[in-house]
């Protein structure tokens, strides 16, 4: 509710943080390394990805900003979060308030550019779909003409449904409410007859929010690509280089095999020249980051492997099986660029 | 002239501006502006620079774009294919909308309640005093997102919606009643409407004249109130007295047909009505206090009657207290009404942050929004300041 209450002056004093403060352009690296700590914008409340369960944050969108902060300071405790609305993310990454924004957040080409962004990598392929009530007798997206649409403000989710109704020649009512968990709230509570997100998203939303998950079914209907990934501002390609290999460090170990219990062993006794080359055992990799030798090893030692981190928090969690986010090698489409 | 004064008047030109009142203030007026216009340079262009720096678009060549996202009420049309200028216009006219229903129905109210609360009758002013406290008190937040929790987990879902009257249905999809079907006449009713406003002005005028001149009351209000009601009435009936209803009825998800006031519309007008009705209610009170009992006295002993003296003594002496405190009520309404984003009514807040979301360009929406709520609110207090003038007293 806090958060509400600040959501509209935050914006404001965001970008009058742009208008006064000087951007730390080509700097991020030293001031991460400066203050000790990363500063990570993530959801407000999105089990699987972002949710802070007593206390403690977690998620898999969680797990890269520590990850991020195993490979820079040596321990995955030095994040801080910022819960962040998705109207207010961008400005919060573009104002300087968080380093990285890791915050189920979808690729494009324009945020990508005129947003000011670069975005690291993939770490969740992800693609829209519908969820509604199961007593509503709907099997197909196509006979929601006229229905009243839950969607988060601001985000690609909202422009599809829009261009899916267009394209379709099918009217919706929008109720479009900002917090995460406020528009989830006014779904279960029948405001809306059908609630639209990232198919992960509406996992997250039955399995954890509803009171009976069976009384809903998620249409088959998928109708966007949601290649989700963190992101960081333009100005420092020295720390958008390592979070972008922050990322494939934690994919190619998955390809390796080596995981948080046996990262010691591999690190000693592997005589695979790749496994040592990441793990730092034949040193180089890290110098070329700029980082200690052991930025994998922590990584892979605090935090896990992308498969580690994927069955804690998304399967385990909300009972999503890998699919096309399976290692390449399995036919999904995480396939780490060769860290070497 | 002697070489004395001449010397003396060698010296003193820088003195003298030194010294001089006008001179001194010229050049700190000069100083103060000069400031604050470098000031403001310093903004825009460090502004530009760090925009640049991080390759984020500006400008406001976003606002022609399509803006390919969906709002859920209008009262001008919009869709998908749209501009983002387009989208600001229904942001700024749902705005107005709610704020003007707002600024109405709490003035009613709020000089219902004031007038209560000094009211002879115990009970009357009890309650008075409770409804001012409690809603007063909590912030008008809360009250926004209590009331829209309340409609959408308290009534029931749209296939069981309350049904009192025959064709009004209440759900948590919000309140549809019926309306008149679409027929010609109606234009021309409202054409009467006007007409007989007008009527009833020119009326007044005739009978304050007819007043002075012979002495004669003439009961200008009840009369000129007819000619409002009458007028329009005729028309109706001249058009063949068109009776058809446009009756809402439950169709796939929702209802069609009728009209309908939103869940998030709803609690927002409550919300803002009932909170800015406290503070009204306490301007009318001290209005009405404001005028010394005397005068009632004063009054009565001339024999003029209790109706007469609270329209021709008391009200006309409270309003120069009661307006002043009322524009400052108003705006305040008007600038809450940006509370809506969070229960997801699509005022000028709620767009503009999707907007700058989707365009990446904060620094212009703020600039938008800002510009908007000055000129909305510079419109109102221009407006209620003329009003203020026409009803202060006039010294003779």
């Amino acid at each position: 509710m806090l958060k509400k209450l600040t959501s509209t002056s935050a914006v404001a004093a965001l970008s009058l943080s742009v208008l006064a403060a000087g951007v730390q352009a080509g700097e991020t690296v030293d001031a991460v390394m400066d203050k000790g700590y990363v500063q990570c914008g993530v959801n407000t409340s999105l089990a699987g990805f972002s949710n802070a369960t007593g206390g403690e944050w977690a998620g898999l969108d969680v797990d890269v900003c520590r990850a991020v902060a195993a490979a820079m300071l040596g321990d995955s405790e030095a994040v801080r979060f910022t819960a962040l609305t998705a109207n207010q993310r961008f400005t919060a990454l573009q104002s300087g308030e968080v380093d990285i924004l890791s915050r189920n957040t979808t690729w494009t080409l324009t945020r990508d550019t005129s947003l000011g962004l670069n975005f690291a990598g993939v770490n969740y392929y992800d693609g829209q779909g519908f969820m509604v009530r199961k007593d509503l007798g709907v099997s197909s997206a196509l006979e929601l003409s006229g229905a009243a649409i839950c969607v988060e403000p601001g985000t690609t989710t909202e422009l599809n449904l829009a261009d899916y109704f267009r394209a379709k020649g099918m009217d919706f009512e929008p109720v479009v409410i900002e917090n995460t968990s406020e528009v989830t709230a006014a779904f279960f509570a029948g405001r809306c007859d059908v609630y639209t997100t990232d198919a992960s998203g509406l996992a997250s939303a039955r399995n954890v929010s509803a009171e009976n998950p069976a009384d809903y079914i998620i249409l088959p209907e998928i109708i966007s690509k949601e290649p989700l990934g963190p992101a960081v501002r333009h100005g420092d390609d020295e720390f958008m280089d390592i979070v972008r290999w922050t990322l494939n460090a934690m994919i190619e170990a998955e390809e390796y095999g080596v995981t948080s219990s046996n990262v010691d062993e591999m690190r000693d006794t592997s005589t695979n020249p790749g496994i040592q080359r990441l793990l730092g055992a034949t040193p180089g990799l890290g110098e070329a980051l700029g980082l200690e030798e052991d930025w994998a090893y922590n990584i892979i030692d605090q935090v896990g492997n992308y498969g580690e981190s994927y069955q804690t928090n998304v399967t385990e969690l909300l009972g999503l099986e890998r699919g096309i986010n399976a290692l390449w090698t399995d036919g999904g489409l995480m396939y780490a660029q060769p860290v070497r | 002239m002697s070489p004395k004064h001449s010397k003396k008047s060698d010296v003193s030109p820088i003195l003298t501006l030194i010294y001089d009142k006008t001179f001194r203030s010229v050049v700190y007026q000069i100083l103060v502006f000069g400031g604050v216009f470098l000031l403001g340079w310093y903004l825009v262009s460090n502004t530009m620079a760090n925009l640049e720096a991080q390759d984020i678009a500006t400008g406001f060549g976003f606002l022609e774009r399509e803006a390919a996202f969906g709002i859920s009420e209008s009262i001008i049309a919009y869709s998908p294919a749209s501009s983002y200028g387009q989208a600001l216009l229904v942001g700024i006219t749902n705005t107005l909308k709610v704020a003007s229903i707002g600024i109405v129905l709490a003035t009613i109210l709020g000089t219902i309640i004031g007038i209560a609360t000094v009211s002879k009758n115990w009970l009357l002013r009890f309650m008075g005093v409770t409804y001012i406290e409690t809603f007063r008190n909590i912030p008008v937040l809360l009250q926004l997102i209590f009331w829209y929790a309340l409609i959408n987990r308290g009534l029931p879902n749209i296939r069981s919606a309350l049904n009192p009257i025959e064709g009004v249905f209440l759900s948590n999809r919000g309140l549809y009643i019926p309306v008149m079907a679409d027929h010609p006449a109606w234009s021309w009713v409202g054409a009467g409407f006007i007409v007989g406003i007008i009527g009833a002005i020119a009326l007044r005028k005739w009978s304050l004249k007819r007043l002075e001149a012979t002495g004669h009351i003439f009961p200008h209000l009840s009369v000129g109130l007819g000619i409002i009601v009458v007028v329009p009435f005729l028309v109706w009936l001249v058009f063949g007295a068109p009776m058809e209803l446009n009756v809402p009825a439950i169709q796939g998800f929702n209802f069609q047909g009728g009209a309908r006031m939103s869940p998030e519309f709803t609690a927002l007008l409550l919300g803002l009505t009932l909170y800015t009705t406290t503070y009204i209610a306490e301007v009318v009170r001290s209005g009405i206090q404001s005028v010394p009992y005397g005068q009632t006295e004063a009054a009565t002993s001339l024999g003029l009657r209790s109706t007469w003296i609270m329209r021709l003594i008391v009200l006309p002496q409270a309003l120069r207290v009661i307006i002043p405190p009322l524009t400052n009520q108003y705006l305040n309404l008007t600038k809450n009404s940006s509370l809506a984003v969070a229960i997801g009514y699509p005022d000028l807040v709620s767009v503009s942050n999707t907007t700058m979301n989707q365009t990446g360009q904060a620094v212009e929406g703020v600039a938008i929004f800002m510009t908007v709520y000055l000129s909305i609110s510079l419109l109102v207090s221009f407006f209620m300041n003329w009003y203020n003038k026409r009803m202060s007293l006039v010294e003779r």
